[in-house]
């Protein structure tokens, strides 16, 4: 397994850098391994599913990729970014397994102070497209609390249109989305990949061929 | 950037949620009203009593209140967005902070003199009481959000905050309350106003740093 | 003198060679331990001569203060310990920490109950609000929330790691809390031991007292250092080399 350091790094094409590389992590929870010799390269321009039965790991794994769990065996790095010396957190957007609305807000209340927490200023004018897009027009300024749960999580994945970010860390996104919204939704993703960008997100729905995936199960790992 | 966004969120949170506001300073109202009629109505024993019994009133409250600084947006999920963000966690945290004291601490404050007025504390003290809180409560809210980073996880947190925060309020509430103390005999008390203000900016400069680290160990960092 | 230092940090810094060092330390201090208390307490209790002001009653000092300042350095370690575990995610250290709450929190009791046993023929009173009294019980109450916090987070690295940023600001906080309780209050006698100048205690009484002080101290290190590998044991349950060291 390759090694990449910033040192090492120099001279080689950016380009040519996976976006994301794990060396043997490895993750327990209460004496349990949720999984280990989990070794993954991911490149730009694929989608990958993170699968599993219910409480195998998907969450944590992702908590994991996005920085937020730290405590695990083995490696995560960014090479590319490593490469550039910069903060991998820059590239992300995650959305986690709660949507990370506050119920108190309006939809366009809820997506300012989230933008504003990556430094950008994203114009309002992006923002009510996006909505409407994903059929919440009419809802920007009505407390989310007003909402219904699939309509939430509409509200969280309308940063798929705002921002932009090459790596998409999305935990369980068609959760409580009908039909119409998880179309839209797989649509977007393969947008994404096509764009360049990464996708991992986790969920039990696998939507496409062309999507790999890592799957947890009991400890083991598959990489496929 | 993120310092505007966040205090303008919480300003407007609270406006949606007034409670959060308002009672708290019922708390403190009611907690120092308890004294009379437990102790004495005596207006020279009450003169007596009457700074630390507003201060830990207001320490009181303060604890109280600052337990929902993290919680909702724990619960919601919107505080993994704040930890997933590039910009440096300080910023946020130290608006979290400030916007949180502006809401709650703020009028307590405000009220003090009322309720060192009602205790029979001398005319003298009434603007050292109310000074010192002035400056003496950031820091509390600085402190105790420290506690409440460590605990937004934790089930029951609300105990285990106080058992956390309280011995390091000391120093506060004894400079605070000594002040008012000494006010109302007469002494002056610039340097132990000096002293409060030295804790405040000691503490609103360093407590958001342990708050971002405190925030990413109980979020699982 | 540096280099040795460094490299010392980081042999003890590792869980594997804490634990087998440890193990070849203890049988040693053990003894030693038991030996300085003994004599120590002994010295002072039975041998030291009677105080000309407080008569024999000021022989508890000879736990008193020892149990007064290994608590207050236990305090001060886990604080260190807490800023080496922050800054260089060290595993140790919020194993040292988890060895060392316990502990203290049980000689600052100590310090506090028998202060005020002394206090009473002292005093006249069990309990006086003197600025040190009132600093050893805040130093309790200090120990306990470290104690609790650790025993509230089910993960116990996650545990660890809250429990080192609490002690780290429950150092910082400590000074300002014994500056504070001082300016609030200071009926007690002056202090009794300076490290640095003349000593006001004769001698007689000095040595003693040093001796159970150096005896706490490494009774202290002891049950540390039995406590951490305990947790090294519960930590590293499924690694080999744990095996091969017990086997």
């Amino acid at each position: 397994m390759a090694c990449y350091t910033a040192a090492a790094l120099k001279g080689t094409l950016v380009t040519e850098l996976p976006l994301l590389e794990t060396t043997d992590l490895y993750c327990e929870r209460d004496d349990r391994v949720l999984f280990s010799a989990l070794n993954w390269r991911a490149v730009d321009g694929e989608i990958w599913q993170v699968a599993g039965v219910n409480g195998a790991g998907k969450t944590t794994l992702m908590r994991i990729l996005a920085g937020l769990h730290g405590f695990f065996d083995g490696e995560v790095r960014w090479p590319r970014w490593l490469a550039q010396q910069q903060d991998p957190r820059q590239h992300f957007l995650y959305l986690g397994h709660k949507a990370g609305l506050r119920d108190e807000l309006t939809p366009l209340e809820n997506i300012r102070w989230w933008t504003s927490l990556h430094g950008d200023t994203v114009d309002d004018a992006k923002i009510f497209p996006a909505l409407a897009c994903l059929g919440l027009a009419g809802y920007e300024t009505v407390p989310c609390a007003q909402l219904s749960a699939g309509q939430k999580r509409r509200v969280a994945l309308s940063l798929l249109w705002i921002m932009n970010k090459v790596v998409w860390l999305l935990d369980e996104p068609f959760t409580a989305l009908d039909a119409d919204g998880v179309t839209l939704i797989e649509n977007r993703l393969r947008e994404h990949a096509a764009n360049g960008g990464l996708v991992i997100y986790s969920s039990h729905h696998r939507f496409d061929d062309a999507v790999r995936h890592v799957r947890l199960a009991l400890g083991e790992v598959e990489v496929a | 950037m993120s310092f505007r966004a966040t205090l303008k969120r919480e300003v407007v949170l609270a406006w949606r949620r007034p409670a959060e506001i308002i009672n708290p300073l019922f708390f403190f109202v009611m907690v120092v009203a308890m004294f009379p009629l437990g102790v004495s109505p005596k207006a020279d024993l009450l003169s007596v009593i009457a700074p630390g019994v507003v201060w830990v009133a207001a320490l009181l409250a303060v604890l109280l209140s600052v337990e929902g600084l993290f919680r909702n947006d724990f619960e919601a999920g919107a505080l993994e967005q704040m930890l997933v963000a590039p910009t440096n966690l300080y910023v946020p945290c130290l608006a979290k902070i400030i916007a949180h004291w502006l809401l709650t601490g703020l009028p307590l404050v405000l009220v003090a003199p009322l309720l060192g007025y009602m205790l029979h504390l001398p005319e003298q003290a009434s603007m050292t009481l109310f000074l010192g809180l002035l400056l003496g409560t950031p820091t509390l809210t600085a402190i105790g959000a420290i506690g409440v980073s460590l605990t937004v996880g934790v089930r029951s947190g609300g105990i285990l905050l106080a058992l956390l925060i309280l011995p390091l309020y000391v120093p506060v509430l004894v400079f605070g309350a000594g002040a008012a103390a000494y006010a109302a005999n007469g002494a002056p008390v610039e340097g132990l106003l000096a002293i409060l203000a030295a804790m405040l900016l000691a503490s609103l400069t360093l407590a958001p740093a342990a708050v971002a680290a405190g925030l990413r160990i109980s979020n699982g960092g | 003198m540096w280099q040795t230092l460094t490299r010392w940090y980081h042999q003890w810094g590792s869980p594997r060679y804490f634990f087998q060092y440890s193990g070849v330390l203890l049988p040693w201090l053990w003894p030693l331990a038991v030996l300085t208390l003994v004599v120590g307490v002994v010295w002072g209790l039975a041998f030291a001569p009677a105080d000309y002001q407080q008569g024999n009653s000021y022989r508890i000092i000879f736990i008193h203060v020892p149990a007064a300042s290994a608590a207050l350095l236990g305090y001060i370690a886990m604080g260190v310990a807490g800023l080496v575990g922050l800054v260089w995610r060290m595993k140790m250290a919020d194993i040292m920490i988890k060895a060392i709450a316990p502990f203290g929190a049980v000689l600052a009791a100590i310090a506090l109950i028998t202060g005020a046993i002394w206090g009473k023929p002292t005093w006249g009173t069990y309990w006086v609000w003197d600025a040190r009294l009132t600093s050893m019980l805040l130093m309790l109450f200090l120990y306990l929330g470290v104690f609790a916090l650790m025993n509230a987070i089910p993960d116990p690295r996650q545990a660890g790691r809250a429990a080192s940023l609490l002690s780290v600001v429950g150092v910082i906080n400590v000074v300002i809390v014994k500056y504070s309780v001082e300016w609030w209050q200071s009926l007690h006698q002056g202090s009794t031991l300076k490290v640095v100048g003349e000593s006001a205690m004769p001698s007689e009484m000095l040595a003693p007292l040093l001796i159970s002080m150096l005896g706490i101290y490494l009774f202290f290190a002891c049950t540390v250092l039995m406590r951490a590998r305990t947790e090294i044991m519960v930590r590293e349950r499924k690694s080999q080399w744990l095996r091969e060291v017990l086997r």
